[in-house]
């Protein structure tokens, strides 16, 4: 079994919600990330999903050490990330990168392509010599299937889609070994998202790349990813390689989410059966007690509020864990839905 | 389902797009030969078209050649060859703008006027540009309990009004017999500066507040950028323009600030030349001889009204909501 | 020829803007029936929220301009009627709901002054009678407790919430055509799923004519009967739902099709679109679509394709639909 290139253990990332102007008064938190582990294989894509306001956009930047967790470790390589100087960490950050979502905010409107791509070399000068930076920024563009004459050109000069390859060609000027993706493609049209999915991955045999890719759309998730996480108010309810989540989810929480997505195929759709969750999903500043899925779930019992479900293992098989005290397995396009989720569903709660 | 047939996928991941059609945003305009268009460029291009710029830029361009070439438009007369046996004769085809009390030429003093007026506006603007935006990117970008001191210190500084500053400032400077108009000049500019820089911070405070967070920033953190990076490359440059905005506005108001301290006799002092101290001179004569009040006045008013004219411009074509 | 209950012909809008010309619409036709599902799909700049906008009257103009077309409703051309015409059917008769409902709800009113309104300006109504209008209408859209909430401003409510206070203001006045721009493209899928199924719900309560404008192939999947497949400001194919996806006749819809990453299944590497949508000032000549297009002639250069029947009521504009068509039915066999 070879070694985790990532363990993140236990990490957890509230953030104080205060009150006053000068004299700031701590009046509660949100627990945006809340007790998160798992570890990342060296070249595999772990993906990420959940709704909004679940913490994974959070748990990207606390990855990506731009954020301090309240508590908890991040292993980089089997060093604790915490314990870096500032040189050193700076020097670490060559190995992890990101990709953002929104190829329209991510890049500097102010600054070339050229400067924009290069700008990695200026911060790690001893990376390459001064006099080769432009043929590198060059081959970078080339590699993202940009044109390399587009060098002196601006952002805007652009579309989504190729901004958002110019954001890659950054990423991947210091050679890192893991890329954090968040929702790097939510923003780009149907045709083009395609394309930009097929460069991850072609970047990803290229380089021997390891990927966390966050994103809201399972489909895409399913598509690139090895494993999946599934995460809720903070938490991992689910994780597992990504045939057993998708084919056997377990946890009445991605059973749900999977039944929701539409399928682009309108052959039986009559008969599909979703489970429609009643509500939205609380606040993280004051999450229910117990399982956070509770007030949603249709399994619900008392043991759901006193007592916090554990992850753990389902199934023989390995790799699949979720955190349910029921938990079950069930195929997605299964018939047997349990008709107490369909009534809940026409009376939906706040 | 529709499988990708065979002659699709091998059309397929074709990526490289380096003809005509690069993106939505991108047309082949006729004549632009599309290599490198900055968000600045793009901005000089819209104020070249714009006609408030161009009439409120020539204006400009007028005044600065009086400030530092009056002679241009005086013909060699001298501002103060003063004769007064013509005190306070009217304009005629000699003096276009009439003799002040001491007999001097109005005409040629509203023209060497110009300089004090400008050099003050100026200097005034870049004073507190500098002091309040450095002050502001700072409050703006660390936050927290920097932010806070700025702030409240900044509040306290706006909470004065900028005329009673100046005259506090002024008066309590020692009275000097100085004639040197740079020395004057440079008092009234910080009697102004000490209290304009705060509207400075505050839109510079602001406008960083909002690109502090910007992907892009967020982007060069994770590349390891240090904090003097990001503020140089990233911050500053995208925070400038309401800032900029507000300067050339400004402009027009320190130079109607300096007039309203020299009319009060507290900002440029006699025998230095300035609008304020023209109109000062013409108000005990404002019944018997109206045009040694009105040029100076008038002057003073295009004056102001082309660098307000010119910030309007200016933000139009600055402001990302209008392109 | 029976009379369809909306019928939008040959609509052209441009916008005039200091770059240029942008061709935003260029012969765009569809109809919709009572009770009927349309979905109009396409990406970014297709023209498919312009069509929606210049039926409802809320085009922005200028910029905007329609330079030719009819848009009948019951028979009537709307582009003809006046200004006050036009606004009785507004919300009553042809309704709209939007993607963004923070920003399309007045934050200053209650929802259910809101509402109300509704009735008090269409119809008369007094503010009480308005408001006892507006809880039945919000428990139609199953918001909990609605006599209570009905007093509720419009940030107090989940954006699932507000999407539903935008449907019952929408359906308030009995309207018989709905249109819905992109409305679950902000939501959550959890979410998402619930408003689609209080939509399709509704309309077949009330045998809406509703037509859906979105990007999404998989929410139109579900929900559609007949399909408009938008390019570049025209409609490149339509067809009802099951013949769409299961025989696009048209290079464009074959390569979305194609280019979707499913749930349902892990998938070989994605096919993708080559290139990126034309801009709308510089349409390239001929077929808009021939710069990505793999099955291009020079015939597509030079000729701008005709809607041409694949099957009764199935059309696509491609110069070479039969071998889009043949292409699959052979790799089927």
């Amino acid at each position: 079994m070879p070694e985790p290139i990532l363990r993140v253990e236990n990490v957890v990332k509230h953030y104080p919600l205060t009150r006053g102007i000068i004299f700031k008064k701590e009046i509660g938190q949100v627990r945006a990330v809340d007790g998160v582990s798992f570890d990342l294989m060296p070249g595999e894509t772990l993906g990420i999903v959940g709704e909004s306001g679940c913490g994974k956009s959070t748990l990207a930047r606390l990855v990506m050490k731009l954020e301090d967790p309240t508590s908890g470790q991040i292993w980089f390589e089997g060093e604790d990330m915490a314990h870096l100087g500032p040189k050193a960490m700076r020097a670490k950050r060559r190995d992890i990168q990101i990709v953002l979502q929104d190829p329209y905010t991510s890049l500097n409107p102010r600054m070339t392509v050229g400067d924009i791509v290069g700008e990695p070399f200026d911060i790690h000068p001893s990376v390459l010599p001064k006099g080769d930076r432009k043929r590198a920024v060059q081959d970078l563009l080339e590699v993202v299937g940009l044109n390399p004459e587009h060098i002196n050109r601006y952002p805007h000069q652009f579309s989504g889609g190729q901004r958002q390859r110019i954001g890659i060609a950054r990423g991947l000027a210091l050679k890192p070994k893991i890329i954090v993706c968040d929702e790097p493609v939510s923003a780009l049209d149907v045709s083009v998202q395609a394309q930009v999915i097929n460069l991850f991955e072609s970047l990803q045999n290229e380089f021997n790349l390891t990927y966390i890719f966050i994103a809201h759309d399972l489909s895409v998730v399913r598509h690139i990813s090895d494993r999946v996480g599934v995460m809720y108010l903070g938490k991992i309810v689910e994780v597992g390689d990504e045939a057993s989540i998708y084919e056997h989810p377990s946890h009445p929480y991605t059973q749900a989410l999977l039944s929701a997505v539409p399928v682009p195929d309108p052959v039986g759709r009559d008969e599909r059966k979703r489970i429609v969750l009643q509500g939205d999903v609380p606040s993280p500043a004051n999450p229910p007690s117990g399982c956070r899925f509770r007030t949603r779930c249709w399994k619900v019992q008392d043991i759901c509020a006193e007592q916090e479900p554990p992850l753990v293992q389902i199934g023989t098989a390995g790799g699949q864990y979720a955190a349910c005290h029921f938990p079950q397995e069930r195929d997605i396009l299964d018939n047997d839905v349990p008709t107490a989720a369909l009534d809940l569903s026409e009376m939906p709660q706040e | 389902m529709s499988d990708p047939n065979a002659s699709m996928a091998a059309a397929a991941p074709e990526t490289v797009e380096k003809e005509t059609y690069l993106g939505s945003d991108l047309p082949p305009a006729p004549g632009d030969k599309e290599k490198s268009r900055s968000l600045w460029s793009d901005a000089w291009r819209e104020l070249k078209s714009n006609k408030v710029f161009i009439i409120s830029l020539v204006l400009i361009v007028v005044f600065l050649i009086m400030t530092f070439f009056p002679q241009v438009f005086t013909f060699g007369k001298d501002p103060m060859a003063c004769d007064l046996t013509k005190s306070r004769q009217a304009p005629s085809s000699e003096a276009w703008f009439g003799y002040d009390n001491n007999g001097c030429d109005v005409y040629t003093r509203t023209i060497y006027g110009a300089k004090a007026s400008i050099l003050v506006g100026v200097f005034a603007t870049l004073f507190t540009m500098l002091l309040g935006g450095f002050i502001g990117v700072i409050a703006g970008f660390f936050g927290g309990w920097v932010d806070s001191i700025l702030s409240r210190l900044t509040d306290i500084f706006f909470a004065i009004p900028l005329l009673l500053g100046g005259i506090l400032v002024l008066t309590s400077f020692p009275a000097s017999d100085s004639t040197n108009l740079y020395s004057e000049v440079a008092k009234v500019v910080l009697a102004l500066g000490i209290l304009g820089w705060t509207s400075m911070t505050r839109i510079m405070r602001s406008s960083v507040i909002q690109v502090r967070n910007a992907d892009f920033v967020v982007a060069a953190r994770a590349l390891g950028a240090k904090n003097s990076r990001i503020i140089n490359k990233h911050v500053v440059p995208n925070s400038l323009a309401p800032l900029i905005v507000l300067a050339t506005i400004s402009l027009g108001g320190y130079i109607g600030a300096e007039a309203t301290l020299s009319f009060l006799g507290l900002g440029l002092q006699p025998p230095v030349i300035s609008w304020g101290t023209m109109i000062n001179d013409a108000q005990p004569y404002i019944r018997v001889a109206p045009f040694m009040l009105f040029f100076p006045a008038f002057f003073l008013s295009i004056a102001v009204l082309s660098f307000i004219m010119l910030g309007d411009a200016v933000r139009e074509a600055l402001d990302p909501k209008l392109r | 020829m029976s009379e369809h209950l909306l019928e939008v012909d040959d609509l052209y809008v441009e916008f005039r803007t200091r770059d240029g010309v942008a061709k935003a619409i260029n012969g765009v036709s569809y109809t919709l029936d009572a009770g009927e599902t349309l979905a109009v799909l396409g990406e970014s700049g297709s023209g498919k929220s312009v069509t929606a906008q210049t039926i409802m009257g809320i085009l922005d103009m200028p910029p905007g301009f329609i330079t030719g077309g009819e848009i009948r409703y019951k028979g009537s051309d709307l582009l003809q009627l006046p200004e006050k015409e036009r606004q009785k059917i507004r919300g009553a008769e042809i309704a709209m709901i939007f993607q963004d409902s923070l920003s399309a709800l007045n934050p200053v009113f209650t929802v259910g002054d809101q509402i109300a309104e509704m009735f008090q300006v269409h119809r008369g109504m007094s503010k009480k009678e308005g408001m006892k209008r507006a809880v039945d209408l919000m428990e139609q859209v199953r918001i909990p407790a609605a006599k209570e909430r009905v007093k509720d401003y419009p940030h107090q409510f989940s954006g699932g919430m507000r999407q539903r206070i935008m449907i019952a203001m929408a359906i308030s006045l009995d309207p018989a055509v709905l249109i819905a721009d992109e409305p679950t493209t902000a939501l959550d899928v959890t979410v998402q799923a619930q408003i689609m199924e209080l939509l399709q719900d509704l309309q077949r309560e009330r045998n809406m004519g509703m037509i859906l404008i979105t990007h999404d192939l998989g929410v139109v999947a579900g929900v559609a009967d007949k399909i408009a497949v938008m390019y570049a400001g025209r409609i490149v194919e339509d067809a009802d739902v099951l013949t769409l996806y299961g025989e696009p006749a048209h290079p464009y819809t074959e390569g979305l099709l194609a280019s979707m990453p499913r749930v349902d299944t892990k998938g070989e590497e994605l096919y993708a679109i080559k290139g990126l949508p034309p801009s709308l000032l510089a349409l390239p000549p001929g077929c808009n679509f021939n710069p990505r297009c793999p099955y291009k002639q020079e015939i597509c250069l030079r000729e701008v394709p005709p809607r041409q029947e694949v099957a009764p009521g199935h059309g696509s504009a491609c110069h070479f639909w039969e071998e889009v068509y043949r292409a699959r039915t052979d790799s089927a066999s």
